[in-house]
């Protein structure tokens, strides 16, 4: 193999970088090893752009296991059990082949999970697609959620939780952020870290074919209009299958002993798990390429080392335990091929019939340069902070317009084409209340709550604020289920980071979680950062997204969203006033996003989840849920239709009557509850200083609101309950 | 007794299965390795849902050709419980053990949701104990469950008394809005001739458990379970006994008949 002659802009690398990667070697890279460098430190995989900002996050737990840095984040859930979990995005391949893109995303975050040790109990997914009457968007959400379902369903864990928003934000850019959770014992806590010279590299599940070659850089990159046509070759295809079996088989793999360390093959394949896994571990390692089982004759190196072909683990197995563990893949009808072995000197050594390819010290590779891009604060933005009068509609018809609102309308028809509920651990199913509940038989009565929260257009006017409100509105949801947070997993998705702009909104958005984190001691485990979001309008709204996980301590004592009885007495407790900046109201009714979003006060904040959740886990609600998009009124609505109960209501008096019924604020929540309860819960809510006040009750066929503060000024809203749930069930005709 | 719960590759509801019979029922589990060519010493076997070896080609129709179907079809053959769940109906079909096909859902689309079904036959080890017109609420979770038979052999069965299970509302009513996948004539579950083999595309140990909202399911395992230990046990005077083999008193000296004969 000659020196000469790859440009270092092919593989997506620049100048500078090239002489970086010549002063880690002492000498040029190869063209093999330059394609190896292209893909490695591209932002996909190297980070490069994100990683100063990540280190903000904090990850102090005493639940603790592990932290950002392996696979997946794990925590003690008690009893000598954990839970991993980690979320990610697969943006860039949706968008080119939004079913295959989809469908391998979940895949990828399964096998994260997977490599920690735990089996896979839960996935959550969050998306986001451009308008739904916009044909290239149906289109692409269509196919996402189908590709989503198609993978999810196979392997056999229940998609429990998620979000979906449209937003002409994302047109032409959908995102597809996936998160899974798993669940261990502590004991069985795997890691990537290669360890022991003369150890055996195995390849493991799926072969390698010529897929996904250049996957992690074409992530790294933005998407033109060309790209439909021309990067069809850099999406990988799943094979839910094999990835079920892979499952099974290196969970016996796992328990049977032996396997010292294992790591997934997802973004930059074979050059990715190997240069990492030595780098962790302080090794080399050396790989014989024609040991590994490929698809197809005469694949090139290059080739075999790039490929992202799916369903394919790395393990660092003991030398007396290869034959074992050929066997228990080869008994779920799996390949395990021992590909080379771990080595004391730091170098990543490829052969290829003898003769050597490459020899890199892992770290080089690893480990990408550091940028630190400018940042610079949007010139617009505060210009957007000013709220224009908005003219006063007919609040029945704005009532309407929001419930059917897709980011609130009733997902079912989403969630029901996801298998929801095997693995028989789902009390809260998803629609049924603010955060879908699993139980843990292996800890009876225990339970984990899980949760999905990003808010691009709020993010878009205060990426600090919005950020912060995300967790915080995480947070808000576990509460209303009566969990409290273990821990979150994040995925950060922008434009371009070598923007100024992009890079300031990224940097805020960071800060406001690190913030809200350290506040409410929550520990972000691992997660994802996703630049070049851009489409030809340019870059997607800034959408960092919160995965939240919650502890339960009694499953039997959890609480949907739904009104439950009539005759219930109905309150909104809550710690801030609404506000009509940067709400869904002046969005979805009056096309205006505009104003500062309000920020939470994290400490009220935290008081109100404590009622809110101490409520709950009594046993003294008969439902929770907290407002969010479309301020209380829909709240109310959302309430009343989930229990197919009416309600006549009269909300607390603002400066106008669409602020009381629309205006939003963190921190809100409507309760309903049996009225011998309601001494019990102002009592405890005096006790945290936090107000209560009585809206109305629960009853008959119709919602009536009242938002002057008097209901013998005449109801403001009264309608019929078919008729917004005809609404909220918008999407129906859509999906 | 004794169950067995069938492993294909990629079955993903067998260890729900072997929760609800093992730890719900306390009942003897023995996981049964797809490669398998011998159910000796097992009452009763489930082949759970799931999606075996993919789905790839159709529904079922790979497991349906695996090593343990020859088994599962001698066991039947001698009169053995068999239980077929969502993509164990969809195998049991294509093995042909059970009558009909399945088609895509009309919506075209996967499906997890929560239905109701009545009994229509108590002629089945599974339905016993249960009476006809029986409202059950458990969830479905499928994409091809749509369940066809053409004219005539509808006929048959539905004469035969081999549909088990329709789709309905829940007051029992057996409607077009009830029916969550285009199934003909709402069918949900059907069984053998015999009736010793049944297949539904409801999940039963999904609704095994009041956690998990219902606790109809588990009355199919109690039914089999009641009326397999009946008819080892049971002294042949009682009315457990007629009850788990169709037999009165008055024609005891008979041998059992398979279940779901009739008398002619």
């Amino acid at each position: 193999m000659t020196t000469a002659t790859l440009a270092p802009e092919s593989v997506g690398l620049t100048r500078d970088e090239y002489e970086e990667i010549r002063r880690r070697l002492g000498r040029d890279p190869s063209p093999l090893e330059l394609r190896m460098f292209g893909v490695m430190w591209s932002e996909h995989c190297g980070y490069k752009h994100s990683k100063v900002t990540l280190e903000l996050l904090p990850a102090e737990s005493p639940r603790l296991l592990q932290g950002p840095g392996e696979n997946a984040g794990v925590l003690d859930i008690g009893g000598g059990w954990a839970v991993a979990f980690k979320m990610e995005s697969h943006n860039h391949p949706s968008a080119v082949d939004p079913f295959n893109g989809a469908a391998t995303g979940v895949g990828g975050i399964i096998r994260d999970v997977l490599s920690m040790g735990a089996r896979p109990i839960a996935l959550v997914d969050s998306l986001r697609f451009g308008p739904l009457d916009d044909p290239t968007s149906r289109r692409q959400a269509a196919g996402i959620i189908a590709g989503i379902a198609a993978y999810g369903n196979c392997v056999g864990i229940p998609t429990v939780a998620g979000e979906l928003v449209a937003h002409p934000g994302y047109r032409g850019t959908p995102l597809v952020n996936v998160a899974c959770v798993g669940l261990l014992r502590h004991g069985d806590v795997a890691r990537s870290r290669a360890a022991g010279p003369g150890n055996a590299v195995m390849l493991v599940g799926a072969r390698t074919g010529r897929d996904g070659i250049g996957g992690a850089a074409f992530a790294s990159a933005e998407l033109d209009t060309g790209s439909e046509r021309e990067d069809r070759a850099s999406v990988q295809i799943g094979d839910p299958f094999a990835g079920k079996l892979l499952i099974e088989a290196t969970l016996d793999a796992l328990r049977a002993g032996g396997v010292i360390a294992v790591q997934d093959l997802g973004a930059a394949g074979l050059t990715c798990a190997t240069s990492e896994m030595a780098a962790r571990g302080g090794m080399g390692m050396r790989l014989e390429l024609e040991r590994v089982p490929v698809r197809e004759e005469g694949m090139r190196p290059d080739e075999i080392l790039l490929s992202e072909s799916q369903e394919r683990m790395l393990l660092v197995v003991a030398p007396g335990a290869t034959g074992r563990v050929a066997e228990i893949y080869r008994r779920w009808g799996l390949r395990a091929a021992v590909v080379g072995d771990v080595v004391a000197a730091p170098s990543l050594t490829v052969h290829s019939g003898g003769t050597p390819l490459v020899s890199l010290p892992p770290y080089a590779l690893a480990e990408a340069p550091v940028h630190r891009p400018a940042a610079r604060e949007p010139a617009t933005l505060r210009a957007r902070w000013t709220m224009p009068d908005l003219p006063m509609v007919d609040p029945a018809a704005a009532l309407r317009t929001l419930l059917s609102t897709p980011a609130v309308a009733h997902k079912r028809a989403v969630y029901e084409q996801y298998d929801h509920m095997v693995q028989i651990r789902t009390v809260v199913v998803p629609g049924a209340g603010d955060a879908a509940v699993l139980r843990l038989p292996e800890l009876s009565p225990r339970g984990l709550a899980l949760v999905a929260d990003g808010d691009g257009r709020l993010a878009d006017l205060d990426p600090y604020r919005g950020a912060r409100r995300a967790v915080a509105e995480a947070a808000a949801n576990l509460a209303c289920v009566g969990a409290a947070p273990l821990g979150l997993t994040d995925c950060l998705n922008f434009g371009n980071p070598e923007h100024p702009e992009v890079f300031w909104t990224f940097r805020q958005a960071v800060t406001g979680i690190a913030d809200a984190c350290r506040a409410m001691r929550i520990p972000v485990v691992g997660g994802n950062v996703s630049f070049y979001n851009e489409s030809p309008d340019g870059p997607v709204l800034p959408t960092p997204v919160i995965t939240m996980v919650g502890l339960l301590e009694d499953v039997s004592r959890t609480c949907g969203a739904g009104f439950r009885e009539a005759e219930d007495i109905i309150v909104l407790i809550s710690a801030a006033d609404p506000d009509m900046a940067a709400s869904s109201y002046a969005s979805a009714v009056h096309g205006i996003e505009a104003g500062r979003p309000a920020d939470v006060d994290l400490d009220a904040h935290q008081r109100v989840l404590a009622v809110v959740r101490e409520a709950v886990a009594r046993g003294w609600l008969s439902s929770a849920h907290d407002c969010s998009d479309g301020g209380a009124a829909v709240a109310v609505a959302e309430s009343a239709i989930l229990g197919t109960i009416g309600a006549d209501v009269t909300l607390p008096a603002a400066a106008r009557t669409d602020a009381a019924l629309f205006g939003e604020a963190p921190s809100r929540f409507i309760l309903s509850l049996p009225e011998d309860r309601l001494s019990d819960l102002q009592v405890l809510a005096a006790v945290h200083g936090v107000p209560v006040a009585i809206l109305g009750r629960t009853g008959g066929d119709r919602l009536r609101i009242a938002a002057t503060g008097q209901r013998e000024q005449g109801w403001t809203i009264d309608l019929a309950l078919d008729e917004l749930s005809r609404a909220y069930e918008s999407l129906a005709d859509i999906l | 007794m004794r169950f067995g719960v069938v492993i294909f590759p990629a079955s993903n509801c067998d260890r729900d299965c072997v929760h609800v019979l093992r730890a719900v029922l306390g009942q003897e589990v023995e996981e049964v390795w797809y490669e398998e060519r011998s159910l000796d010493g097992l009452d009763a076997v489930v082949l759970p849902g799931g999606f075996a070896y993919g789905d790839y080609l159709r529904a079922g129709a790979v497991a349906a050709r695996a090593p343990v179907m020859t088994a599962v079809r001698a066991f039947a053959q001698v009169g053995g419980a068999v239980l077929g769940i969502c993509n164990g109906f969809q195998i049991l079909l294509e093995a042909g053990l059970l009558p009909g096909a399945m088609l895509r859902n009309a919506v075209l689309r996967f499906r997890c949701t929560t239905v109701h079904v009545r009994v229509e036959s108590t002629q089945t080890p599974f339905t016993r104990t249960l009476r006809e017109g029986h409202v059950l609420q458990m969830p479905i979770a499928h994409g091809e469950g749509n369940y066809f038979a053409p004219g005539s052999l509808l006929s048959t069965i539905e004469e035969a008394g081999q549909v088990v299970f329709r789709y309905c509302d829940a007051d029992g009513r057996v409607t077009s809005d009830a029916n969550p996948n285009g199934s003909v004539r709402n069918v949900a579950g059907v069984c053998n001739p015999a009736g010793n083999v049944v297949g539904l595309m409801p999940h039963p140990e999904r609704a095994s458990e009041e956690v998990l909202g219902s606790r109809d399911g588990r009355l199919l395992f109690e039914s089999v379970i009641t009326t397999v230990i009946a008819r080892r046990e049971a002294p042949k005077q009682s009315r457990l006994y007629e009850i788990a083999t169709g037999l009165r008193p008055s024609q005891q000296g008979r041998s059992p008949r398979p279940f779901g004969a009739r008398d002619d």
